[in-house]
């Protein structure tokens, strides 16, 4: 079994990206959709704890989200794909189960 | 493949409720198939005709009503979710003795149990909320 | 009908929302659909199941009584995770029991909580056909 997980809030105002993290096992997916890609800034003070996962964990941001938010891509932390509402329904399709942390 | 989506906050006041429909158009266009939307908590706001947002704004109820009318999607409303925020069809509105309805085209009222039959279903749940 | 394995996962503190209130009611309906069932309770989640909770002065319905029902419906396993209880000083005592009878072991009484740490829980997730989050 592979899970995709989800997350929609600033890692800064919520632990559901740490908590999603703390629970994604080996070959999951993370998404950073809505005010989760705050998640995917370098430079802040929760950049490490996805730096860290990366390997382990496949992390994805939603692209639609950065540029309502006015984040460049160049300031996404090295790893993390970009994908569309397309990337996310084949993510979706590819990973057994999707667990959104609300 | 098989997708089912639930929607746990009402429009407007969370991005849930756009996310979830560009996730299903997408899914729609991509040549997947939409099991079930099931609206659920304050999700259940997303089916009030009543609701006139400002024109250079997106509406989103009747988004996800033309959504629906061209995908024939089976949009359905949580009964109980319903009753307590005052989402209600004719039925609905009768049984309760209200004097009017504001469920918007392409909604219907049902229970819980067809959330979990979509996740029964369908190959994949996805949901979104806050 | 296939059966599937579904998680119920509960990660918000009581009445502050809704959310814990209208999840309970999802998983009682769910039962009836004799499905492999499991709820997950972590980080504020795990508040919905402290003892001696009291609504009468907040004007809300106390549902946490609902909770121990969860047994007669066939729903006995609940995952609570360690890690969450010591992040806010709690332990096992400080829930409510909750109990089911194994018709497989002559209707004995037994816990229906286990208490599993982190790893654990990602293992249960990862394990789940489908996962619902409130």
């Amino acid at each position: 079994m592979s899970q995709l997980h989800t997350v929609n809030k600033s890692p800064l105002d919520r632990n559901a990206l740490e908590s999603a993290i703390q629970h994604a096992t080996k070959g999951n997916a993370v998404l950073m959709i809505e005010d989760g890609v705050y998640g995917a800034m370098q430079g802040t003070q929760k950049s490490a704890i996805v730096s860290d996962a990366i390997g382990d964990i496949s992390f994805y941001v939603m692209g639609p989200d950065l540029k309502a938010r006015g984040i460049d891509e160049a300031r996404i932390i090295d790893g993390i794909k970009v994908v569309d509402y397309s990337g996310f329904v084949e993510l979706v399709a590819k990973h057994d189960a999707t667990q959104s942390w609300l | 493949m098989k997708f089912s989506v639930m929607i746990s906050e009402g429009p407007y006041t969370h991005q849930a409720s756009d996310t979830a429909y560009n996730f299903t158009k997408a899914a729609l266009e991509n040549g997947h198939e939409c099991f079930r939307v099931f609206f659920y908590h304050d999700g259940v706001n997303n089916g009030t005709r009543l609701a006139t947002p400002p024109t250079d704004d997106r509406n989103i109820v009747n988004r996800w009503s033309e959504l629906a009318e061209a995908h024939k999607l089976d949009m359905v409303l949580c009964v109980a979710a319903a009753q307590r925020r005052g989402i209600a069809d004719a039925d609905e509105a009768r049984r309760n003795g209200k004097d009017a309805d504001n469920i918007a085209p392409g909604f219907r009222i049902s229970g819980l149990g067809q959330l979990i039959e979509a996740g029964i279903q369908s190959d994949r749940l996805v949901t979104f909320g806050d | 009908m296939s059966t599937k394995k579904f998680l119920y996962v509960n990660r918000k503190a009581p009445y502050g929302t809704i959310y814990a209130l209208e999840s309970l009611e999802v998983v009682l309906i769910g039962a009836a659909f004799e499905q492999d069932v499991s709820l997950a309770f972590l980080d504020d989640g795990v508040y919905q199941l402290a003892k001696g909770q009291s609504t009468e002065e907040v004007g809300m319905k106390n549902f946490s009584p609902t909770y121990r029902a969860l047994g007669d419906y066939d729903v006995n396993k609940i995952y609570v995770e360690q890690e969450s209880l010591d992040a806010r000083g709690l332990t096992l005592d400080d829930l409510q029991p909750l109990t089911y009878e194994d018709e497989d072991d002559d209707w004995a009484e037994k816990d229906s909580i286990k208490v599993v740490s982190t790893a654990e829980m990602a293992e249960i997730m990862e394990q789940s056909d489908v996962v619902m989050s409130f």
